[in-house]
Formats: structure tokens, C-alpha cells, sequence
């Protein structure tokens, strides 16, 4: 028994080890430039959750969950600017750094005459994007439980799913950049996570969409995302959100599996 | 430098002896076939190198080798494995160092080698070790702190034959390792390279300056359109393609095939380059004098020693220039 399971152990500790030093290289490159880019791309959900939650919502008032629970504005906002802000920071790292790193300065290819295998280059990857995107759930909690939008327990509860979204957006956002050509297609990416984060039920609930539209809305992967965190954040859990991650986790094997394949087959010509 | 793994005692199985083992090797693009049908064989602590002119076939060769790509058909073991099946272990234990730099251009010198450690799985403190140590083999120490950009390219290429070297393989793969260099930095590194072979590093390599091979090769094979043509030591190539000595005439001509037939019968083998002409012959003085007995008079007269050179004019009907 113990030889049959050891050596599946091993390869299976090697490659988290190995998947780890990608993950590793990556916070050596990080240089204090870096925390820029961090504080820009934390301060977008804060704005939005200021100007729209509070700002707008003190004209608008409380809002009907669909599990009739009825909640203020900046309540039923704070967390679907959260779950976007776990997308964001996911596919900043996944998309465009990742297709630079990749395609243009070739670190790629060093990395793979080491041990290293094109899977692990991903989950390494994976990784070091749910590291920054941790970083910007952490203090955008902080600042919920302080202006009393959630409790400090639920926004505990949240971070864990903050990371799933993470790990599935950003997986999705490996898959896409294995596919896409050339810079341009970035712009396209980018109005495609705006649309996102406009539609998912993140300023209105979709109820009020017509059907097709509804169901439409709800089978982006931004709008499972808003529906987990926001029946976390308002105490409002259900069936439904087991969908939502057990959805989340396909995309991500979904997702990590294409960006395995495609960059083994365009890396190992 | 550490010490190396040295030569385990001889092996029964007879391809256990070979380091790399090749048999019909053949890798297609599309339905472009880069490399024909090689075989090849390099046995523990010799250098073996892999000449030919672009598109020969040899970085293909060399890539497959590596394990970053798989062979199309054909036979290919590395250290007695399969890098089909055990890619991650033969890389375990190979250097490489690419045609083209491919150093991480957002780390520093010393960044490079300790972040390439980390994929071997190496320990922190170690790859520090083995960093400062290799950058003073390669004299980089100056230029630890560095990043990339501002080295020049014979410093890049230094610090990646250096990165190469992290995990301590007993194989080295160098894919034109001098390319670009100056002639200083080009006898560095040959002269780094021959301390590595001393201390029993298996190196491959490819290289289109006949002088590195002839330098740094027990064996070579040249490569033409995706075969080889030719195997042997550096001397028995030139002894089986090419004659003792060699006399290079210019002519003041626009095409120097008019002076073919006027040299005919000189020396074994005449050939005709866009820019000169080469006798290949044994004695130089002499051809040289009947050259003048025929009342050629060639504006520059070089009478030299064959090289590896000749031969691989010989073979590939080519100069090579890179
Ligand atoms: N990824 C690829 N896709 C398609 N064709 C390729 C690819 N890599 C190499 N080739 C082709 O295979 C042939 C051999 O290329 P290779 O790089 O092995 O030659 P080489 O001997 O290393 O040449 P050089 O001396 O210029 O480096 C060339 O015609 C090249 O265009
Ligand atoms: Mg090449």
C-alpha cells in the first residue's frame, strides 16, 4: 500500500514545490513600483463603493435579496464590489503579465529546461496572483466590517471564497491568454470584464432584467461570484450558493487545464 | 567549483554508457522536416559538438535533447531514460544554455542564478552559495548586483552558460555558446568551458566557428538539411575531407570562375568561392609556385594549414557565415 501511495505523495509534493518556486520568483521581482500598482488596483472597488454604494444608494434605499431579506444599498453593493475586486486582481496578473511573460520575454522558456513542467509554471502563477488578490479582499473587508456593512465572522467567511473567485478568474484568465494572438485582444478582455462587472447583479439584482437576459446574466461567472460572497456577507446562505462554487471550481479546472495543455503545446514545439 | 559527479564504473548494458543515445531521430514542423533520421551517441565526460550551417538542424536536435521538445519518431535516451515519460528527471540533471539568452530580465545578476537554483528545488542558502560561487567562475562577481539590461552580450552569455551550471549536471547542453562574442570573451569562455570538461561535465554543443570545434571537441557530427554527413574527431575529418594544406588566391576578377580551368590540375580539389578560390593541396609553397609558373598573378596568395573549415566546405558545398 505505502508503495503504491508514496510515490503519487512524492510527485505530487514535487510539484507543489515546484509550482512554488514559480510563485517564489515572482515576489523577488518585487520591487517598490510594485505597491503602486497594488494601491491603484485596491482603490478602484473603494471608490466605486463609496461614490455608487453609499453615494447613489442614499438616493435609492434598501433592496429585496432573493431570499427576502431586505438590506441598504451600500450592503447589497459592498459585496459585489469585493467579488469583482477578486476578479480584477486575478486576471491583472493572469492576462496581461502572464501573455508578456509567456510570449515576449521568453521567461518561459528558461523555466522549462529546469524540472519545472508547464502545469506547475500555471498553478505557480495561480498562486502568486491569489497572493495580490488576497491582499485587496483582506483591506476591502476591513473597510465593510468598519462602516458596519457586515460582521467581522462573515467577513472571515468571505475571504475563502474571495480566493476561489481568485483562482477561478484567474485560471480563466491563463486559458484566454494562452489563446489570444496579440496586445490589441487585450482591449477586448477588458471591455468584456467591464460589461462583467456592470451586469452581474452587482449595482441592481437581475430580477428586474427580462428572462433572457436573466439567465444570461446569471451563468457569468462574475454573477456566481456576487451571489456567494453577497449571501456570505448579509448572512443569507442557501443551496444555491454550492452551485455557485461548485461552478466556480469547474471553471477552475476548466481553465487550468486549458492553460496546462495550450502552453505545453505552444512552449514544448 | 564543486567537484562533479564522476564516471560511475562501466556499464554492463552497453547503452548505458552513452549519456545520450539517438537512433532515427527525426522531428517534423507542419510537414517540414527540421532533423532526418540522426543517430548519435555521446559517452560520459567527452565533448561533443553538432556543426552545420543555419537550419542544419541543430538547435532542433538540441532542444529535443533538452526535453522541451518531443521527438517525432526515432529513438532518443538521455542518461538511460525516456524524455517522454521522465522529462522533469532528465532535466534534473542537464544544463542548458539556449541559442538565445532567455535570462529574467526583471532580476539581477545573482537573482538569476538563486531563482534558477529554487526550480531545482535547490535550498536557499545553497543557491546562494553555488550563485557567488559561479558568478566568480564566470568573473561576473563585479556585476552581481546588476540587472540584466546593462550587461553586455558577452556578460549575458557568461551568466547564462553560469545558470547553466546551478544544478550541477553532468550534461551541458550549449547551443552556440560564443556566438557574438569578442575574441576576449570567446577564450573565456572556451577556457571556462575545458575546466568544466576537466572536471568530468559531458558537454555538448553547437557552434559554426570550426576553431571552437576544433577547440573543444573530442567528436563532432556535421549536420546539412536536417543529417549528418560526416563523424569523427576534429583531425580525422580534416585527414578523411580534406588535403595537409590549403592555398586561398584572389583574383582582381568579378567572377573568379574564370581562373578554374587556368588552375587545373593543381593540388587534389579545386573550389570556387563568390570571393577566392581554394587548391586543396599538400604542399602550399609548391602550389603556390606553380601558380605563378602558370603567369597567374592573384592579387593575395594565402598558403595555410586545412582546417575543419575545408571540410565542412567540402561537405555542405558551403561557407559558413553567421
Ligand atoms: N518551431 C518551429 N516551427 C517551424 N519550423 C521550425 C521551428 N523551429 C525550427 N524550425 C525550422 O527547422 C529548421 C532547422 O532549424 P534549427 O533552428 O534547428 O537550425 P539550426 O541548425 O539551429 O540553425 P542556426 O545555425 O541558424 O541556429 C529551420 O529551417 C527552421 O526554420
Ligand atoms: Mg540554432
Amino acid at each position: 500500500m505505502v508503495t503504491l501511495v508514496l510515490p503519487r505523495l512524492i510527485s505530487f509534493e514535487g510539484m507543489s514545490r515546484r509550482a512554488a518556486s514559480v510563485t517564489e520568483r515572482n515576489l523577488s521581482t518585487l520591487r517598490s513600483a510594485y505597491w503602486v500598482v497594488l494601491v491603484s488596483g485596491f482603490l478602484e472597488p473603494v471608490l466605486y463603493l463609496f461614490s455608487i454604494g453609499v453615494g447613489v444608494g442614499a438616493l435609492i434605499g434598501d433592496i429585496r435579496l432573493p431570499s427576502g431579506e431586505v438590506v441598504g444599498y451600500a450592503e447589497f453593493v459592498a459585496p459585489a464590489m469585493l467579488a469583482a475586486a477578486a476578479m480584477t486582481g486575478a486576471l491583472s496578473e493572469t492576462t496581461f503579465n502572464f501573455f508578456g511573460k509567456m510570449k515576449f520575454v521568453r521567461l518561459y522558456e528558461g523555466i522549462l529546461a529546469t524540472p519545472v513542467r508547464p502545469i506547475e509554471i500555471a498553478l505557480g502563477e495561480l498562486a502568486w496572483a491569489m497572493v495580490r488578490g488576497l491582499i485587496y479582499s483582506v483591506a476591502f473587508v476591513v473597510i465593510m466590517v468598519l462602516l458596519d456593512l457586515t460582521t467581522a465572522a462573515r467577513a472571515l467567511a468571505m475571504l475563502p471564497a474571495t480566493l476561489l473567485i481568485g483562482i477561478a478568474f484567474g485560471a480563466l484568465g491563463m486559458a484566454v491568454s494562452t489563446i489570444i494572438r496579440s496586445w490589441q485582444d487585450f482591449d477586448l478582455i477588458a471591455a468584456g470584464q467591464f460589461a462583467l462587472f456592470l451586469f452581474s447583479g452587482t449595482f441592481v439584482p437581475p430580477t428586474g432584467y427580462p428572462a433572457v437576459l436573466r439567465w444570461l446574466v446569471e451563468v457569468t461567472p462574475l454573477y456566481r461570484s456576487v451571489d456567494l460572497v453577497r449571501a456570505l456577507s448579509t448572512g443569507t446562505t442557501g443551496w444555491l450558493q454550492a452551485l455557485d462554487v461548485a461552478y466556480l471550481l469547474a471553471l477552475a479546472a476548466l481553465g487550468l487545464t486549458v492553460a496546462g495543455r495550450r502552453m505545453e503545446r505552444q512552449l514544448c514545439k | 567549483m564543486e567537484p562533479h559527479p564522476t564516471a560511475p564504473p562501466a556499464a554492463q548494458n552497453p547503452t548505458e554508457d552513452f549519456l545520450i543515445h539517438a537512433r532515427g531521430l527525426v522531428k517534423r514542423f507542419g510537414d517540414f522536416t527540421a532533423v532526418d533520421g540522426i543517430d548519435v551517441d555521446v559517452r560520459r565526460g567527452e565533448a561533443f559538438g553538432f556543426l552545420g550551417p543555419n537550419g542544419a538542424g541543430k538547435s532542433s536536435t538540441m532542444r529535443m535533447i533538452g526535453c522541451v521538445s518531443p521527438p517525432t519518431s526515432g529513438v532518443l535516451e538521455i542518461l538511460g531514460l525516456d524524455p517522454r515519460r521522465d522529462g522533469p528527471r532528465i532535466r534534473a540533471r542537464l544544463g542548458v544554455c539556449p541559442q538565445l539568452d532567455n535570462l529574467d530580465i526583471e532580476l539581477t545578476a545573482r537573482e538569476n542564478l538563486t531563482t534558477y537554483a529554487r526550480f531545482f528545488g535547490i535550498g536557499r542558502r545553497e543557491a546562494r552559495r553555488r550563485a557567488d560561487e559561479l558568478l566568480e567562475f564566470v568573473q561576473l562577481a563585479e556585476r552581481a548586483d546588476s540587472k540584466v539590461e546593462p550587461l553586455s552580450g558577452g556578460m549575458k552569455r557568461r551568466l547564462t552558460i553560469a545558470r547553466a551550471m546551478v544544478n550541477q549536471p553532468e550534461v551541458v547542453l550549449l547551443d552556440e555558446p560564443t556566438t557574438g562574442l569578442d575574441p576576449q570573451a570567446r577564450h573565456l569562455v572556451w577556457e571556462r568551458l575545458f575546466r568544466l570538461k576537466q572536471q568530468g561535465v559531458t558537454l555538448v554543443l553547437t557552434t559554426h566557428y570550426m576553431d571552437e570545434a576544433e577547440q573543444l571537441c573530442d567528436r563532432l557530427v556535421v549536420m546539412d538539411g536536417g543529417r549528418i554527413v560526416a563523424e569523427g574527431s576534429p583531425r580525422e575529418l580534416i585527414e578523411r575531407y580534406s588535403t595537409r594544406e590549403v592555398v586561398e588566391l584572389r583574383f582582381n576578377a568579378d567572377d573568379q570562375r574564370a581562373y578554374a580551368e587556368k588552375l587545373d590540375g593543381i593540388g587534389e580539389r579545386l573550389e570556387v568561392l563568390p570571393d577566392r578560390v581554394l587548391l586543396y593541396v599538400d604542399d602550399g609553397d609548391e602550389a603556390t609556385a606553380e601558380v605563378h609558373r602558370r603567369s597567374l598573378s592573384p592579387a593575395s596568395v594565402l598558403a595555410r594549414r586545412s582546417s575543419l573549415e575545408d571540410v565542412f566546405l567540402h561537405l555542405t558545398g558551403r561557407t559558413l557565415v553567421d
